[in-house]
């Protein structure tokens, strides 16, 4: 099966903006995983490679003033949110031009002016963030949504059973969208959960929930566009599970030991992207000289990128206490106090 | 005015909920309940169950939700009943509130409040009288308040609401009850600088929260017995305003600290060493410390009460201090 199931492309030029999307991120963790290995970044690496169709097409359904909180394996949502990938790039290579100046990493991207909330490699510690940052919205009268992602792990946690009660209780507008790719780092789901019906679990505090999907983009974008629609007009918190696959190992450390080589080929036989090719090839729709342009801007983006972050400077020692505590507020300078909190205060 | 420990810091509340519509309280049972020591009794009639907002049992998802609330422009004030229950809030509190704007180089601030009750002397047993403010006194990223007089209680918590970072509120359940004059214009305070509540200057006694009481009576003893002491409430734990202690132990010589949490790796221990790495030469007698002994809080009141720093303990310390010639 080659192609996407179900779904008549009718939106070509949309079609082809995902397209170019999820092969932003995939070009940009190949990368990563290239720059890794020349040790070039360090710390831990994550990458989405094979997960690109959850936040291409949940990112599709948001505005530019709603909130993303996502996890470790964020490189996708930041740059698919915004954040451009020299910025996420000079991050990793600890230089001051990252988007968190070095002190982030790859696990802990940020950007406020994409109203991106990290980057939290706390399994299920962005849940609560998100149910606050949908509370404030609330209590301000805003019509903005908090999307926030989680893996199938976090089901586990503690804070995600609260999590969920509270943003059901309260009924507020935060939509909770789980990538399940099956394995919270080695631990299959049926190892992990006496109930491995995830969406049953949100439905269990009486969020509405469905699963989707996650290697079809398209049936992605659809899903998520019709929870955001009914988060933002007042339908409460909504849940998405997005059963998706990561293709690569958990970590860079990662043997894999744990998942049998025929599975993986089974599921990049469902590559999200590839899918979504031959959906297009099919129609007519993806011309070669279409696709050739396609992978030749990707990778001019890239390896802009790479230039950018090569010739960034690292962050200075002489800066290394600076933002535990925020700057005075005489101290002036391109830092806050502030992020969001500091605007929306000034606001308030 | 006559007041007590418990009103100032409800009129505190009821002030900051007044003079800033972005400032809310949530917690458990601080709406109908009235607030489980009622320091929030009354304000949810006044406030509404949006602003005075009861939460489930949920310690991690609520001070988790209050960090957001912050991160997205509201002043919440978080209650947790006591700083037992704080450790179900740890990961918020520490990989969320501490690191977020460090971590996210300088974007996110959290200026979230987050008050609880601490400490011994109740009968409460081992799961509800802990002192570990000093623990999180270790935390970069954090401010440590320990208001110990009504002042304070009145004073801490609007001074905290204009920090633009995470503020910690620890309240010694002792004080609740402690009665008396507050000034009719009490308003804010500094929440920078250590105070000298006592001015002596044959030894510095230093202490903060619940066993101020017991410091000040100690103190007003040795007097009798002709030792007069300088009695510092350090009101701050982090920051540590070292130098009020420093500048009286030039004068005096001689110290003794006084803490309600343990010894080892304590607030004290942290005291101590800056003690010796600052005034060592200014120093007649070794530090010394007046500690809780290494034991989870007892329930038995005469084992609770042996446990506990007290005033002889403070003033056998102080005759020690003294009577020790360099």
């Amino acid at each position: 099966m080659s192609t996407v199931r179900n779904q008549v492309i009718r939106d070509q030029d949309h079609a082809l903006h995902l397209l170019r999307q999820m092969v932003r991120v995939r070009r940009l963790e190949e990368k990563c995983i290239e720059l890794y290995s020349a040790a070039k970044i360090r710390g831990f690496l994550h990458v989405y490679i094979g997960e690109e169709a959850v936040a291409a097409g949940v990112m599709e359904a948001l505005e530019p003033d709603d909130a993303v909180v996502a996890t470790y394996r964020e490189h996708g949502h930041a740059l698919l949110r915004g954040v451009s990938a020299g910025a996420i790039l000079a991050e990793m290579y600890g230089h001051a031009e990252g988007c968190c100046r070095g002190r982030g990493g790859s696990m802990h991207l940020f950007d406020a002016d994409a109203r991106f909330y990290g980057g939290n490699a706390i399994v299920a510690g962005g849940l609560p963030l998100a149910v606050g940052l949908a509370l404030a919205d609330r209590m301000a009268g805003r019509r903005r949504v908090t999307v926030c992602f989680f893996g199938e792990g976090a089901v586990a946690e503690g804070e995600f059973h609260e999590s969920m009660n509270l943003a059901a209780l309260w009924q507020l507008p935060v939509l909770f969208c789980c990538e399940n790719n099956l394995y919270a780092m080695g631990t299959a789901l049926g190892r992990s959960e006496s109930q491995t019906d995830i969406a049953l679990k949100a439905a269990g505090y009486e969020i509405s929930a469905w699963a989707v999907d996650g290697m079809d983009v398209l049936a992605v974008e659809e899903a998520a566009r019709r929870a955001v629609d009914a988060v933002r007009s007042g339908g409460g918190p909504h849940f998405l599970e997005l059963r998706t696959y990561r293709f690569r190992a958990h970590s860079m450390f990662d043997p894999e030991l744990y998942r049998e080589k025929t599975e993986v080929t089974r599921w990049m036989e469902r590559d999200p992207i590839t899918l979504l090719q031959g959906t297009m090839q099919a129609a007519g729709q993806l011309p070669e000289d279409t696709w050739a342009g396609l992978t030749a801007d990707v990778d001019a983006e890239i390896s802009a990128a790479v230039g950018f972050a090569e010739n960034g400077t690292p962050a200075p020692v002489s800066e290394l206490l600076r933002f535990v505590y925020s700057d005075p507020p005489d101290a002036g300078g391109a830092a806050t106090p502030g992020g969001s909190a500091g605007k929306e205060g000034a606001a308030g | 005015m006559k007041t007590t420990y418990r009103e100032a810091m409800r009129a505190a509340l009821r002030d900051a909920m007044q003079r800033d519509e972005r400032v809310f309280l949530m917690g458990e049972d601080v709406g109908s309940y009235g607030g489980s020591f009622a320091v929030s009794l009354g304000l949810l009639e006044e406030f509404g169950p949006e602003r005075i907002r009861d939460t489930p049992l949920s310690e991690s998802g609520f001070v988790g939700a209050g960090i957001g609330a912050a991160l997205g422009g509201m002043r919440p004030v978080v209650e947790i009943m006591t700083v037992n229950f704080s450790l179900l809030a740890l990961d918020q509190i520490i990989n969320n509130a501490a690191t977020l704007l460090h971590m996210s180089g300088g974007q996110f601030n959290v200026p979230i409040v987050i008050r609880m009750t601490t400490g011994a002397g109740r009968q409460l047993g081992a799961q509800h009288s802990h002192s570990l403010e000093g623990w999180y006194a270790h935390i970069p990223g954090l401010r440590i308040l320990a208001p110990a007089t009504l002042a304070d209680a009145r004073g801490m918590l609007w001074t905290a609401l204009q920090d633009p970072d995470p503020v910690l509120i620890f309240e010694h359940g002792s004080l609740y009850n402690v009665a008396g004059e507050l000034d009719d214009d009490a308003g804010a305070v500094d929440i920078d600088k250590a105070a000298v509540v006592r001015h002596g200057g044959g030894l510095t006694l230093i202490t903060y929260g619940g066993t101020l009481p017991l410091v000040l009576e100690a103190a007003a003893l040795l007097a009798a017995e002709g030792i007069e002491a300088d009695v510092i409430d350090l009101r701050t734990l982090r920051p540590l305003d070292g130098q009020t202690i420093m500048h009286s132990i030039a004068r005096t010589h001689r110290a003794v600290v006084v803490d309600e949490g343990w010894r080892s790796g304590s607030i004290s221990a942290e005291i101590a060493a800056r003690i010796c790495e600052q005034a060592f030469f200014d120093l007649d007698a070794p530090v010394e410390r007046v500690c809780s002994l290494e034991v989870p809080v007892p329930y038995a009141k005469h084992l609770e009460q042996a446990a506990l720093p007290s005033v002889e303990r403070v003033m056998t310390a102080a005759r020690r201090a003294v009577g020790t010639h360099g």
